[in-house]
């Protein structure tokens, strides 16, 4: 039972691994890493590590992504004003 | 050095490397077995110490030197955070407008926010009775903060979130730790020792330092994650390039 459920996180950790390094965009890229998080702590739950998960739980699930999410925004923002400056720099041309 | 002797260099290194990892895995024992050496000297260290929570023990009195460099590492990395995110002189500061926030995500928010504060602090103070510690706990804290920015917005939350006394509490949770390394030395032991009686196995008041270094941790877990999450918020809110427009 407890091999069967060691199996089937580890699954869990390798599709949400898999889907992280697949997904191309920033922000949804965020959201897999979260989910990748959330079946760590899974993983480390049933190989009885609680402490391991706790800490998986609040920075790997929470922490990382809002950072991830928070520097995206921050690029995005400034490559969008680049864009439009240069774009009326073409345009008083 | 050519190209071919660097890939001969790495190889070697590589090689190195692999044996060694191969040859510590076979005398490794055997997965999901009841032997487990480290941790049967580990858990007998823990007991003979009072401490309920055998990885509080590994952590903060087996091994307390080890985790004060992981403390010093965080505490640097948000140091840099602070002194690279901090407002450059071609830069500006804008008020961010308050957004809307739907009444069930507000509610939710602001439900969740004292119990996981609470939660929070829980798992500081019993890091260790039960998993978790200064680390999980600060960083659950810090986080439940936060939820006021969902909640209501950001102004809300700078106003529960004096930064320069989290930078200080930053600070002052790293010098505690310290202290209390030293302080074993004031008792005649060796730094970081575990001198402080050790109390009834399995109550709140048992494990001697190691409550007090796991308070310690908290603290500045706590505070770095909010100075880091304020510095990372004031950059994608706030602090515009000049010549951008809201």
């Amino acid at each position: 039972m407890a091999d069967l459920l060691i199996a089937l996180a580890l699954l869990l950790v390798a599709a949400a691994a898999t889907a992280a390094v697949a997904v191309r965009e920033p922000a949804r890229q965020a959201l897999a890493l979260s989910l990748l998080g959330l079946t760590l702590t899974l993983l480390f739950t049933v190989l009885q590590a609680p402490d391991v998960a706790l800490s998986q739980l609040a920075v790997g699930s929470a922490l990382t992504p809002l950072l991830i999410l928070l520097s995206v925004r921050k690029a995005r923002r400034r490559s969008l004003d680049q864009v439009r400056a240069e774009q009326e720099a073409e345009d008083g041309r | 050095m050519s190209r071919r002797l660097r890939m001969w260099v790495l190889l070697l290194g590589l090689t190195g490397v692999a044996a060694t990892l191969v040859t510590a895995a076979l005398r490794l024992p055997a997965f999901g077995t009841a032997t487990h050496p480290y941790g049967d000297r580990a858990v007998r260290e823990a007991l003979a110490h009072r401490t309920a929570n055998a990885v509080a023990a590994v952590n903060f009195d087996q091994r307390a030197f080890d985790t004060l460099g992981e403390e010093s590492i965080l505490f640097a990395a948000v140091l840099g955070t602070v002194v690279l995110l901090r407002q450059a002189r071609d830069e500006r500061q804008v008020t961010p407008a308050p957004a809307r926030v739907s009444a069930p995500v507000r509610r939710y928010a602001l439900v969740l926010l004292p119990v996981t504060l609470v939660t929070g602090l829980y798992i500081v103070a019993h890091g260790q009775l039960t998993p978790g510690g200064g680390f999980q706990g600060g960083v659950v804290a810090a986080t439940a903060l936060h939820l006021l920015y969902i909640a209501v917005d950001y102004r809300a939350l700078e106003r529960i979130r004096p930064i320069g006394l989290f930078e200080v509490g930053d600070a002052a949770g790293e010098a505690a730790y310290l202290v209390t390394g030293a302080a074993a030395l004031l008792a005649g032991s060796a730094y970081l020792a575990n001198v402080l009686p050790h109390g009834t196995f399995n109550t709140l008041a048992s494990g001697g330092t190691v409550p007090l270094l796991n308070a310690a941790i908290g603290m500045e877990v706590a505070c770095a994650v909010v100075v880091l999450l304020a510095r990372f918020l004031d950059q994608a809110v706030e602090i515009e390039e000049e010549g951008e427009e809201q």
